[in-house]
């Protein structure tokens, strides 16, 4: 039997204005404002932009409010709001070369022009909690210098000068956009990086860890870790040049791995592969494993079985929306397909029970 | 470009598209019925009603063909300043607009596939004229039969004949519109 | 007045710093320019999205690397000009004031406007670049040698 069941509206009306005035909290306290979010929250900002796959400072401050904190419901709501934005254009791609460095480091090379620069980073803090922070405490200002006028060259161009790194070949064809056509396997580099870098951060950072205890393996250095802002180009037809629309902060991760060679490559160090909106490092340095680790057919290396050679196990399953979409969905009403399941054990079981009883006789 | 193909897009697009929008969906549900359109105006020789569909229906990510006689250097400027939809061939555009007869051949549209009959072409027929006379239209969302001054008849029968593929069709007439879906069963009267 | 009179590279030039700029910093500049001409639209004022592209290993083919918001618009002023914007984020705005200031540029009071609105706005972006650039300076590492080891 098949009963149709309409209902609830008013307990989802009362649920609403519920979690609305817990979304406050104590009215006592004072409420947060987006700009408080945007500028002290900001690298959870940086996350929701970057999952969310929308660089917009704003929206994110806003959508981290409405979630309550909830990174993932925030990433959730960007992500919708997107989906309502008309397509204006591409960019062209931008010029990390010409990055204004808050950060820059290298694992690989001391003297590196330009410099080791540490930047605002939390790497050399002892991770012990700051009790002055509870306490409204005054903040010294950040000492100043004399900015660094010399460019800063990317690492692994000189690498790339002694033949001793595998080349990145520059093109101009379109990549593929997996928001406007359904994902396919295989994928190729281009899809397989904007699923990296828009995909959930402890998936990546699971999968990365897991080449380095040994599944998959491909030893890798941090060659080169930037962060900072890049602007942003586009062509405008109307117009026939190309103009700059705005400017974002990026942090870029380039891995440099070991490599014996292959039965089509000769012994030389390759590349693994990180771009991720805002101050992003752990999320940069993940996705550049993870990219090597899937580049291991075009590298002609064996397939070891490891989970972080899948690209179909990895890219289906990166994106945190798509995740608990599925699986937060089983908690909704199923009445009918559990009253069908209910009929079906019932029936097995009196099945079972006349066997029994036959067997007995 | 010039500053003349400036003008001519909808004054209040969200309203204005959406309102031509269920113009459009109506005119395709409901092969046969005539629907007067305004808002929008593209340079010679594209019609009012062709102007308001392209703007209603095409964007960057819709290939447009423009036809010979539709094809010139005004018309592209209109398109990109308005609209954004890349230029593209017969065989690859998802809209295609002209003179019935420039759109021809026919069978250089796409019409789909049998995973996705929607990856076909939609056609934006600009004629003289447009009135509920001449062929006997049929089939879906048709309650008894609809007449329609086609430009002809054996081209729509060839289309129906490949249902679930083919294209599907605009006509646009001044600030006229009327559409038949590849659906509709086309006969002569 | 066509556009190519005025010289495509400075053109870029300005729109950019006007889209770089931010809005409320335009706005106040652009109030101490005074009343603003009559203009028609061509294009109101829309929000929508530019898909940024990277290129593998910052140097190699090119890849989607997600959205920003970005708000465009066009204008033509009474005498003439057209303005066009285009301009990150979603304030309608600032865009607004962007082509103003751009199609203003191509007319009589460019003079006028580069000195109030311009000026200002170049030198609060490079003030702000100047401050960040001598944070990162301090915190570039000296190197020192303790002990050369020789095996």
């Amino acid at each position: 039997m098949y009963v149709a069941v309409k209902g609830g509206e008013r307990a989802i009306d009362a649920a609403h204005e519920w979690l609305a005035e817990e979304r406050r909290g104590d009215r006592a306290v004072a409420e947060l404002g987006l700009d408080q979010i945007r500028e002290q929250m900001s690298l959870a900002v940086n996350r929701v932009m970057a999952e969310g796959s929308l660089y917009d400072p704003d929206l994110a401050a806003l959508a981290i409010k409405q979630a309550r904190g909830d990174l993932i419901e925030a990433i959730f709501l960007i992500r919708a709001y997107r989906t309502t934005l008309p397509r204006i254009g591409h960019s062209h791609p931008v010029d990390t070369g010409a990055m204004r460095c808050d950060r820059r480091i290298s694992a690989t090379f001391k003297d590196a022009p330009g410099g080791q620069v540490l930047g605002p980073t939390f790497d050399y803090t002892h991770r012990l909690l700051d009790f002055k922070l509870a306490a409204d405490g005054a903040l010294p200002e950040a000492p100043v210098g004399a900015p660094a006028e010399a460019p800063m060259p990317r690492i692994t161009e000189f690498l790339n000068r002694d033949g001793l790194i595998q080349d990145e070949l520059a093109g101009d064809e379109t990549p593929p956009d997996m928001t406007r056509q359904p994902m396919e396997y295989p994928a190729n580099r281009a899809l397989r990086l904007q699923a990296l870098t828009r995909g959930d951060e402890g998936f990546v950072l699971g999968m990365a860890y897991s080449t380095q205890r040994g599944y998959g393996r491909n030893h890798p250095f941090v060659g080169e870790l930037r962060i900072g802002a890049v602007e942003v180009e586009m062509e405008v037809p109307e117009l026939g040049f190309d103009i700059c629309i705005g400017e974002l902060v990026l942090t870029e991760c380039e891995t440099v791995n070991q490599f014996a060679g292959s039965k089509t490559e000769p012994p030389q160090f390759t590349r693994g592969y990180g771009l991720v909106f805002g101050q992003t490092e752990r999320k940069a340095i993940s996705m550049a494993l993870v990219d090597r680790a899937l580049r291991w057919q075009e590298l002609g290396e064996d397939n070891l079985g490891a989970p972080a050679q899948d690209e179909e196990f990895v890219l289906a399953h990166a994106d945190n929306i798509q995740a608990s979409g599925f699986l937060e969905h089983i908690k909704l009403p199923h009445y009918v397909d559990f009253q069908s399941e209910l009929e079906l054990v019932r029936r097995m079981r009196a099945a079972a029970g006349d066997e029994m009883r036959e067997a007995a006789e | 470009m010039r500053d003349d193909v400036l003008s001519g897009g909808f004054a209040e697009a969200p309203v204005e598209a959406a309102r031509a929008f269920r113009v459009a969906l109506e005119a395709m549900a409901r092969p046969g019925t005539i629907h007067t359109v305004s808002g929008a105006a593209a340079p010679a020789p594209v019609s009012v009603a062709a102007s308001v569909l392209l703007l209603t229906l095409c964007d960057r990510e819709t290939p447009l063909y423009l036809a010979p006689g539709h094809d010139g250097a005004a018309v592209r400027d209109w398109v990109a300043f308005h609209i954004g939809a890349p230029l593209a061939g017969p065989g690859e555009a998802m809209f295609a607009l002209g003179g019935w007869d420039a759109l021809k051949p026919l069978d250089a549209y796409r019409i789909g596939t049998p995973d996705y009959p929607d990856r076909s072409v939609t056609l934006i027929a600009e004629l003289p004229d447009l009135e509920a006379a001449g062929a006997r239209l049929t089939g879906p969302g048709i309650r008894e039969a609809a007449f329609l001054s086609l430009p002809e008849i054996d081209a729509f029968r060839a289309n129906r004949a490949l249902f679930p593929l083919g294209w599907d069709c605009f006509l646009a007439a001044g600030d006229r519109i009327a559409a038949l879906p590849r659906t509709t069963i086309v006969e002569a009267l | 007045m066509s556009v190519t009179d005025v010289g495509n590279e400075a053109r870029k030039g300005w729109m950019g710093l006007l889209a770089r700029a931010p809005s409320a910093r335009l706005a106040a500049c652009l109030e101490a320019v005074g009343a603003m001409p009559g203009f028609d639209w061509l294009r109101v004022p829309e929000v929508g999205g530019v898909m940024v592209r990277g290129r593998m290993g910052g140097t190699g083919a090119p890849f989607n690397l997600g959205e920003m918001t970005v708000t465009r618009c066009a204008l033509r002023l009474e005498s003439g000009e057209v303005g066009h914007a285009y301009v990150q984020g979603r304030d309608k705005a600032h865009a607004e004031r962007a082509a103003l200031v751009d199609a203003l540029m191509q007319g009589d009071r460019a003079g006028e406007l580069r000195a109030a609105v311009l000026a200002p706005l170049q030198a609060a972006e490079a003030e702000t670049r100047r401050a960040r650039a001598a944070r990162a300076a301090t915190t570039k590492v000296d190197f020192f040698t303790m002990v050369r080891g020789e095996a």
